[in-house]
C-alpha cells in the first residue's frame, strides 16, 4: 500500500517553508485575489512569492499546488483563466479547480499541467469524479467532508483518479461548494468572493455580562464572560430551535483523523489534506510535524499503530474549539 | 413563460404527497412539475416505483415532468436508485451534481442543470449546454443582473428557469440537523421530518427567524418571493419561474404568478410566507434583505 501524500496549507511564504521543513509532500496555496477560496486580507501569494515557494519546495523534492477554486464570476472569466495561465507559467506542480468551464480551459490550454478537482466542486460520488476524469483528465479529486470511510472506500474502488481526503483542520459541516449560508447573511460566499462569513461583516459587541457576535447584524452567538467567543461562522453558531438554545448545526470543532490512519491507508487514499491556509506558520508547522510522524508510523506498522498522546496534545493546542471529532468518517456523528 | 412546481423539498406522508400532485395535475396554470426525493435518501414514503408511477400519471394529465436527482449523492444505493429512476421514468432529469450529469449522459438523457450545479458564468453555462443541458437554473445566491447577462449569453436552445417562490435551499450536510434536534442519529432518525411539513424554524438568540432545518438541508426561514419582479422576469425573456411546494397555499401562489404573467394585478397574502419574504439575492444583496418593489 502506498503511503498517502501529506498536503499542507500555506497562506504565506513563511507557512510554505514551515510545511516543507516539517515534512509536507505537497503544499497548496492561492493567488492574492478572489480566484481562491481563502481570499482574506494579508493572505496568499503574489508571483514572486509563488516562484520563491516553488524554488524552496522543489529544491527539497516537494510539490506546490495552486488552488484556483472559486467559481468564475459572470463577465470575468478571463480573471480566472489568467490565474491558470500564471500557475502554468510559474511551473507549479498542479492546479486545484472547481469550476467546470475553468477545468475545461485548463485541459485545453495546459494539457501537461496536472489538474486536481477541488473540494469546492462537491464531487461526492465516483460518478461525479469519473465525469471530471472523462472531460478534464483530472488526476486527483478532493472529497467533500460528507462521506463515511466505507463510502470513501467505495469511491476509490470505482475510479483510478487519486483520492484526497481531509485529515485535520476546521470542519466544514456543509457540503463544500454548495453552501449559501454566508451569502444569505452577507451577500458574499465562498463561491462568489472566496470567503465564508467575511471579516468586514463581523461585529463583536461587548456588554457588561456578555459578548454578542454578529454577522451583518444577525446574532450568531452570545457568550458569557467565562466563555471564549468564536468567529461567527453561521453553521457553528448557537440558535433557538423549538425553544431550545444550542449549536443547531455543529459545535466549533476540528477534524482529526489520526486514529483512523491505518484504515485510510488500507483503503488506498492517495493524499491527506490539512485545512488552514488562513492559519499561522506556527499552526502549519505544528500540524505538519505531527501528521508526518503519525502517517509514517501508520504506514510502517499499520497493525501496531497507536495514536501517541503527544501528537494529540500538540494538535489540541491548535485545534479550533475544544473538541476533536472524526467528522463524517465516523458514522454516529451523522 | 412557464410556471413550474419545483421538487417537494419537505417530507410529507405518502397520502398527502399524492393528494398534492392530484391537485397539481388538475391545475391549468402549472406547465411543468419536478418530481422525486431531492434531499434525503431515508425519505421513502414514496419509493422509486411510486415516483415513476406519479410521473406517468402527471404526463397523462398533460404536464411536462422532470425527475429531480437527490442533490447530495453519497452511497452506492443512492446511485442505484438514481440510475433506476432515469432508466424507468425516462424524459428529462434535473441534475444537481456532476454525478447526476454523468448518469444522465450514460442513459442518453437530456437534463436540466439544477440550481446546485453552480453555473456562475457564461462559459460554464455553455459547457453544460454542450453536455446535454436543455434548461438551467441559476445558483440561488446570484443577482438578477447576473441572471440577465447569463440568460442573454445562453447558447441556442438553452432555457432559463428562475427559483421565484419558496424557502431557499441554502446548504446540504452529511449530518441531519432535524435528527440532531431530537438527539437522534441520522441512521435512527425516526423520520422526524414528517412532523415538520415546512421544516423546523431556527431563530437567533434574540428571537428573529433566520433559517429552517429540513433534515440534511438548511433553508432560509424566510420565503424568497420574486412575485413583484415578474414584469422584469417577463421583460428579460426568462423561460420559466419555479414555485417550491409548501404545505399550504401553494396553488394560491401559483395562481398569483399566473395572473402576473397575464399582466393582471394581484394581491399578496402574508399567509403565504409565515416568516416573511425576502428578495435580497435578486438585488445583489444579502439574501435576508427585502427590497421594496
Amino acid at each position: 500500500m502506498a503511503k498517502p501524500q501529506l498536503v499542507c496549507p500555506a497562506g504565506s511564504l513563511a507557512a510554505l517553508k514551515a510545511a516543507v521543513d516539517n515534512g509536507a509532500d505537497d503544499v497548496y496555496l492561492g493567488f492574492r485575489n478572489d480566484t481562491n477560496a481563502r481570499n482574506f486580507a494579508g493572505l496568499n501569494f503574489d508571483d514572486k512569492a509563488v516562484a520563491e515557494g516553488i524554488r524552496y519546495a522543489h529544491q527539497r523534492g516537494r510539490k506546490v499546488l495552486v488552488a484556483i477554486n472559486t467559481y468564475a464570476q459572470a463577465g470575468r472569466f478571463a480573471d480566472w483563466t489568467r490565474s491558470v495561465d500564471r500557475a502554468a507559467e510559474l511551473g507549479v506542480d498542479a492546479v486545484i479547480i472547481a469550476d467546470p468551464a475553468l477545468l475545461d480551459y485548463a485541459t485545453r490550454t495546459h494539457p501537461q499541467l496536472r489538474r486536481h478537482l477541488s473540494v469546492q466542486a462537491s464531487a461526492t460520488s465516483y460518478e461525479a469524479i469519473n465525469f471530471c476524469r472523462d472531460k478534464f483528465g483530472i488526476q486527483r479529486a478532493v472529497l467533500p467532508r460528507v462521506l463515511t470511510l466505507a463510502q470513501v472506500e467505495n469511491v476509490i474502488c470505482h475510479t483510478e483518479v487519486e483520492i484526497e481526503v481531509f485529515g485535520f483542520g476546521s470542519l466544514c459541516v456543509m457540503n463544500e461548494g454548495r453552501c449559501w449560508l454566508s451569502s444569505y447573511a452577507t451577500g458574499e460566499s465562498p463561491n462568489t468572493v472566496g470567503a465564508c462569513s467575511p471579516a468586514k461583516y463581523v461585529q463583536w459587541e461587548k456588554k457588561p455580562a456578555e459578548m454578542d457576535v454578529r454577522l451583518n447584524g444577525i446574532l450568531i452567538d452570545r457568550y458569557g464572560n467565562e466563555e471564549k467567543a468564536g468567529y461567527p461562522t453561521i453553521c457553528k453558531g448557537r440558535f433557538e430551535v423549538a425553544g431550545e438554545t444550542y449549536y443547531a448545526m455543529e459545535e466549533p470543532a476540528s477534524l482529526n483523523v489520526l486514529e483512523m490512519l491505518p484504515e485510510i491507508i488500507r483503503i488506498g487514499v492517495s493524499a491527506i489534506k490539512v485545512e488552514g491556509r488562513q492559519r499561522s506558520p506556527t499552526y502549519v508547522a505544528q500540524v505538519t510535524r505531527n501528521l508526518r510522524q503519525a502517517i509514517d508510523a501508520a504506514a510502517a506498522t499499520p497493525d501496531g499503530f497507536t495514536v501517541k498522546p503527544a501528537w494529540m496534545a500538540e494538535l489540541g493546542k491548535v485545534a479550533e474549539g475544544s473538541q476533536i471529532t472524526l467528522g463524517a468518517y465516523n458514522r454516529p456523528w451523522r | 413563460m412557464q410556471i413550474t412546481l419545483g421538487p417537494l423539498l419537505f417530507f410529507w406522508p405518502k397520502a398527502e404527497v399524492l393528494e398534492f400532485y392530484a391537485q397539481a395535475a388538475q391545475h391549468p396554470a402549472i406547465d411543468r412539475i419536478y418530481l422525486g426525493e431531492a434531499v434525503c435518501a431515508r425519505r421513502q414514503q414514496l419509493r422509486t416505483a411510486d415516483w415513476i408511477g406519479l410521473a406517468q400519471d402527471l404526463r397523462a394529465a398533460g404536464k411536462e415532468v422532470v425527475l429531480t436527482a437527490q442533490a447530495l449523492l453519497e452511497s452506492e444505493s443512492d446511485l442505484k436508485a438514481m440510475r433506476r429512476l432515469m432508466r424507468d421514468a425516462g424524459g428529462l432529469v434535473e441534475a444537481n451534481d456532476l454525478g447526476a450529469v454523468k448518469m444522465a449522459q450514460d442513459e442518453g438523457l437530456p437534463f436540466v442543470a439544477g440550481p446546485h450545479l453552480n453555473i456562475y458564468n457564461e462559459q460554464t453555462l455553455a459547457f453544460f449546454a454542450a453536455q446535454g443541458a436543455q434548461r438551467w437554473l441559476p445558483p440561488l445566491e446570484v443577482s438578477g443582473s447576473v441572471v440577465a447577462s447569463l440568460h442573454a449569453s445562453r447558447p441556442a436552445g438553452m432555457e432559463t428557469e428562475v427559483f421565484a417562490f419558496g424557502k431557499l435551499p441554502l446548504a446540504f450536510s452529511a449530518r441531519c440537523f432535524t435528527a440532531r434536534h431530537y438527539g437522534l442519529n441520522k441512521d435512527d432518525c425516526q423520520f422526524k421530518c414528517l412532523d415538520h411539513p415546512d421544516g423546523l424554524l431556527v431563530d437567533t438568540r434574540e428571537g428573529k427567524h433566520f433559517l429552517t432545518l429540513n433534515g440534511i438541508q438548511t433553508m432560509s426561514a424566510q420565503t424568497e418571493s420574486l412575485l413583484a419582479q415578474m414584469p422584469q422576469l417577463i421583460d428579460m425573456g426568462v423561460d420559466a419561474v419555479r414555485i417550491s411546494p409548501q404545505s399550504v397555499h401553494t396553488f394560491a401562489i401559483v395562481e398569483a404568478f399566473d395572473r402576473t404573467r397575464k399582466g393582471e394585478a394581484v394581491s399578496y397574502d402574508p399567509a403565504w410566507a409565515p416568516a416573511g419574504t425576502v428578495n435580497g439575492f435578486w438585488f445583489g444583496k444579502a439574501g435576508t434583505a427585502q427590497v421594496a418593489a
